[in-house]
């Protein structure tokens, strides 16, 4: 575990990489546009709404191909993260049971990992609370030695005691970031939000955060994007692999089953802003479908987008004609 | 003397009771949960958690704040499961007054959401159920389809409402 100087040296030294744009040069490949992956299989989910399990492996599989353009999995993984280094995995299990990143796919990507090189002990599946991970289905586990499962509320871990300034807020980060993960691997899920219109890969973090309801005003905007900009941030969420198995487009973020429905994809890039555009087009059409107003017209505009976007934040590009969105 | 500051620390503890039983009483639904085996089928399979509604983000992030401009008092949960497969949870939000029960149960009902009678109004989906009776909004979701749901939740609600203060 780093002790508080080695963490507010990795900050400052995260505030010179700030505005690096893509740190795993993959989006190169895409002429600078920022590359989102979609990889859908219709099949994930039956007629009768059950998960075929044995499937996500496989959709997983395609997506990194996709994403990084090597066919061999360990290949694409190898790509992607640092061996040698803690990967965390950040859950999203605030929606509660039913619209939680899905256990199957938090497996797949260990299975993954640990095939590419990455040893049990330097992963970290984690969450804001234990009692939010476990009521998603998974099990809590604090041997250093294996994988580890955790909530920051987990014995020996918990919140740094030095706040950051974080727009008109002073937050106080997850010890697991700060101090334990080298590299996240954020698992969002796209959610319908009540508060900021929609919810993916820039409002995850917020689970890192002590009080994230001091982040709220609003319609989270620019909360979001101060949060995205601290550098223990910016720096270490550095992969996406968004859960849009399911989805829920009105009544979120808690799971409601009557506005549930399942895109079976999975949404794989590195530029979350993109990623969060493309999430909140999505959630929109389906709202159409639905015979739902627009977010905008019922009074949630997701206005943070722009504000990420902006000059001031460059956390990504919410400009469709730089994003390469690719759909397999 | 010092009888006189046991006195006052009686006094204060007298008091601190009160308020703590006063506050249980009226401000939480606590024990509005079927036991195990009350309701045909239904098995109730976690201790109920309350939580005041500073604290509620803990339960509801992000959607806390609808409950808390509602007027909520205190909130509380449990999960059940039916016919040891159907995994379900019933939320309990006592509010300040009916109103703000509902102002929750008219905001975001869909147009395919089914008018059933439970307490003063309440609605059913398959695999959700959501009511109101005085200051108290109840909510109750499963987390699987099942041809069975509506129904096994409907028996659930009706035991949970005939608890209510």
């Amino acid at each position: 575990m780093k002790n508080r100087r080695e963490f507010l040296k990795d900050a400052a030294a995260g505030a010179v990489l700030m505005g690096a744009g893509s740190k795993l040069g993959l989006a190169a490949a895409s002429a600078g546009k920022s590359k989102v992956v979609i990889a859908r299989d219709a099949a994930l989910h039956s007629a009768d709404g059950r998960l075929d399990e044995r499937r996500v492996a496989d959709l997983l599989d395609r997506a990194m191909a996709a994403y990084t353009g090597r066919d061999k999995p360990m290949e694409a993984w190898k790509r992607i993260v640092p061996v040698g280094k803690v990967i965390g995995l950040k859950l999203n299990c605030t929606g509660g049971k039913g619209i939680a990143t899905h256990l199957a796919l938090t497996q797949a990507i260990c299975e993954r990992l640990q095939q590419a090189g990455v040893k049990a002990s330097e992963i970290i599946v984690w969450e804001g609370f234990n009692g939010s991970i476990e009521h998603a289905g998974y099990t809590i586990a604090s041997d250093r030695n294996h994988i580890r499962c955790i909530g920051t509320d987990t014995a020996g871990y918990g919140y740094e005691e030095q706040p950051l300034q974080c727009g008109a807020a002073n937050v106080h980060l997850s010890k697991i970031l700060t101090r334990e993960c080298d590299f996240v691997i954020n698992l969002p899920v796209p959610k319908d939000h009540d508060l900021a219109g929609v919810t993916f890969s820039l409002k995850n973090p917020y689970g890192a955060v002590q009080r994230p309801f001091e982040l709220h005003a609003n319609g989270c905007d620019p909360a979001v994007a101060e949060l995205n900009a601290l550098p223990a941030i910016r720096n270490k969420f550095r992969f996406t692999i968004g859960d849009a198995i399911s989805s829920i487009y009105q009544g979120g973020p808690q799971f409601r089953p009557e506005a549930l429905w399942h895109p079976n994809a999975l949404m794989v890039g590195e530029d979350r802003v993109a990623l969060d555009t493309i999430a909140w087009q999505m959630i929109e059409r389906k709202r159409a479908e639905m015979g739902l107003k627009t977010l905008a017209a019922v009074g949630r505009p997701t206005t943070f987008l722009t504000t990420v976007a902006s000059a001031k934040y460059n956390l990504g590009t919410n400009d469709p004609n730089r994003i390469h969105q690719m759909e397999i | 003397m010092k009888f006189k500051t046991e006195s006052i620390f009686a006094a204060l503890a007298i008091v601190l009771l009160v308020s703590v039983a006063c506050t249980g009483c009226k401000k939480t639904n606590a024990d509005a949960f079927p036991a195990t085996g009350a309701i045909a089928g239904w098995e109730k399979t976690s201790e109920t958690r309350t939580f005041a509604a500073k604290d509620l983000w803990q339960y509801i992030d992000g959607d806390a704040e609808q409950y808390i401009s509602a007027g909520v008092v205190s909130t509380s949960t449990s999960d059940y499961k039916y016919q040891g497969q159907l995994e379900a949870t019933v939320d309990v939000y006592t509010m300040k007054d009916a109103a703000g029960a509902r102002v929750i149960l008219e905001k975001g009902q869909s147009k395919d959401a089914l008018a059933v009678q439970l307490g003063d109004a309440g609605v059913a989906y398959a695999q959700s159920v959501i009511f109101r009776k005085g200051p108290a909004l109840v909510r109750i979701t499963a987390y699987e389809a099942a041809p069975n749901a509506q129904a096994a939740l409907l028996e659930l609600a009706h035991g949970v409402e005939a608890k209510l203060q």
